[in-house]
């Protein structure tokens, strides 16, 4: 589980999240939601141990982050960011066999086992006929799918997740999250995943974290469509927010447009 | 492993020794291959054969071998490293630190008044101890700077401008300096395999072999790094530590290759391609034992054409290196 005590996050000269607490219990897929600029990328980096706090705590399967060596920590925690890994000649079964790293020797070598978590990993994402592509021939989509598996295949009771969804298709969009949801139920992971899709989340998802700078809100999906929070953030002039159904709707004067 | 990569490597191995027995036989005077193999194998040849395949020829052809190698690697490693298909041994200052500490030897010495670059052993070593010290210290610095500095495109950045203001250093030295001394010095931009002395091999071989040593151990470092700096930290990888491994293993690839034989150009940026292009895999337990081959193989087929035409080594590497980088950036658009 992700524990987090009076965390402050910022990004340059801004203070993004002000000593926030929250915790997140194992075998939960949780949607983080939250504005464009708001922090989201910036406190996955944070419970990644990728970047720096401003200050508090952060407590991965009871363990302060501090005090993870980095080969523990990649046994505990797996990563899967927006950036995009097109390189020629590196095939997929190569991408998902680094996500074996924290478990193999100094050079490397898979052992029968590696191979077979390598191969259980890419036939999850659905992306078992493609192990032998290099990552330069396959679509946004593919890539990403394959970047999950390597992030299964570091067996971590904790994944994050940045906008895993974004180069999908809806079909694929749903597909993927359903999956995450079932690695959360039957295999007891702890997962985050940060979003833009609100109906995604809130249909999905056990429990969704939004930021509402500098304060993080972290509720079980229900109560946060009822918490008023979502059409308080996300509601414009434009779109507003309708609790009812969970679902934005354009506003009427704006429809006419 | 593949049959593909496996019957890749017993190819290229075998051109390697051929070009090594050719390169025995190449030079002012050509000498028979029997001849070679006599005088290698102790055989009846004539003593001024035999003293020139095994004190002078074997000499430069083992220097070839190894600084194809090492500058292939290290290159192999720069390109990891940076995610950068354009990078190679240099691209962090080796060379330019290199031509820093000779252009000090060569042309400062004699503007403080002392006698160097005279000739003779003495004044060999010391220009390749100067220029080892050159660009250690130059790598150093940049390896310093580089523990606070986390995106690895600025550490890029700086490197190439650190050359370029080294290099100015350079230009003003070469301007203030005499007519013998700029000419000793020009010369020695040109690199070359020959004047390494059978003395001087017994420095520049286990310097090598230790770098080779610690790019091995930079194997799954280089893997992990494919992914990037920040994937690679998510799945364990000290980056600080292999950036240093990675540097110190430059330093003594490059840096040694250069102190002795010169800047030799386009080796280390063109041969880790043309080892992806031949053993299409990413994975470097392949990519390097493949780079250190095609290195040696290309920096012997380039000392035997330098050899006929008598023309610096470099210019030769230039010439073949230059075609290999555009036909490979234009042919695939993604590198890596």
């Amino acid at each position: 589980m992700i524990r987090i005590e009076h965390l402050t996050l910022g990004y340059g000269g801004r203070i993004l999240l002000d000593g926030v607490s929250a915790a997140i219990p194992a075998g939960t897929l949780t949607a983080l939601l939250g504005r464009n600029g708001t922090g989201k990328s910036t406190l996955l980096r944070a419970l990644a141990g990728l970047d720096g706090r401003r200050g508090g705590r952060v407590l991965l399967d009871g363990r302060d982050l501090d005090r993870i060596a980095p080969p523990q920590l990649a046994a505990t925690v797996a990563f899967v960011t927006t950036e995009r890994v097109r390189i020629a000649n590196l095939r997929c079964r190569d991408v998902v066999a680094l996500g074996r790293a924290p478990y193999t020797n100094w050079i490397g070598r898979m052992q029968a086992e590696d191979a077979a978590v390598v191969a259980r990993t890419l036939a999850a994402v659905g992306m078992d006929g493609y192990a032998g592509r290099t990552m330069d021939t396959m679509s946004d989509g593919e890539c990403q799918r394959v970047m999950i598996a390597r992030a299964l295949a570091q067996q971590t009771p904790i994944i994050l997740l940045d906008e895993p969804t974004s180069f999908l298709d809806l079909p694929n969009r749903y597909e993927l999250c359903t999956l995450l949801r079932r690695l959360a139920r039957d295999e007891g992971k702890c997962i985050l995943f940060s979003t833009h899709e609100l109906d995604i989340a809130l249909s999905l998802c056990d429990s969704v974290a939004l930021i509402d700078p500098p304060r993080l809100h972290h509720l079980p999906t229900e109560e946060m469509v009822r918490s008023g929070h979502i059409e308080r953030l996300f509601g414009s002039a434009a779109v507003g927010f309708d609790p009812v159904s969970g679902t934005i709707k354009i506003e009427k004067q704006f429809d006419k447009l | 492993m593949k049959s593909r990569v496996v019957l890749l490597f017993i190819v290229l191995s075998f051109v390697a020794l051929a070009l090594f027995v050719v390169d025995l036989a190449t030079g002012a005077v050509p000498i028979p291959l029997g001849d070679v193999w006599a005088a290698l194998a102790g055989g009846d040849a004539a003593p001024a054969t035999a003293k020139i395949v095994r004190d002078i020829r074997l000499v430069k052809a083992v220097v070839a071998v190894a600084a194809g190698m090492a500058l292939s690697v290290s290159g192999l490693q720069m390109q990891t490293l940076f995610r950068n298909p354009l990078a190679g041994p240099y691209v962090l200052g080796i060379s330019s630190g290199a031509s820093l500490g000779v252009a000090l030897f060569i042309l400062g010495a004699p503007l403080f008044g002392a006698a160097a670059g005279g000739g003779g052993p003495m004044a060999s070593l010391g220009m390749a101890g100067a220029a080892w010290v050159g660009s250690a210290s130059i790598l150093l610095v940049i390896a310093a700077v580089s523990r606070r500095i986390r995106d690895i495109m600025v550490i890029l950045i700086l490197g190439m401008m650190f050359s370029s203001g080294v290099g100015a250093v350079v230009q003003i030295l070469q301007y203030l300096s005499r007519e013998e001394a700029l000419k000793s010095f020009v010369i020695w931009t040109m690199g070359s395999l020959g004047d390494v002395t059978a003395g001087q091999l017994a420095l520049l071989l286990p310097a090598v072999a230790l770098g080779l040593g610690l790019s091995v151990a930079a194997v799954k470092p280089l893997n992990l790094l494919l992914l990037g700096e920040q994937y690679a930290r998510t799945m364990g990888l000290d980056v600080r530590r292999a950036r240093l491994l990675l540097f110190l293993s430059t330093i003594l690839l490059a840096g040694t290759v250069t102190a002795f034989c010169g800047p030799i150009g386009f080796v280390g940026l063109a041969v880790p391609h043309v080892a992806r292009m031949l053993f299409r895999d990413a994975d470097h337990r392949v990519l390097m034992p493949a780079s250190a081959l095609v290195g040696a193989v290309v920096l012997l087929a380039c000392d035997i054409v330098s050899k006929q035409l008598t023309l610096p080594v470099n210019t030769i590497t230039a010439l073949l290196g230059i075609p290999v980088v555009v036909w490979v950036v234009v042919r695939n658009k993604s590198i890596a």
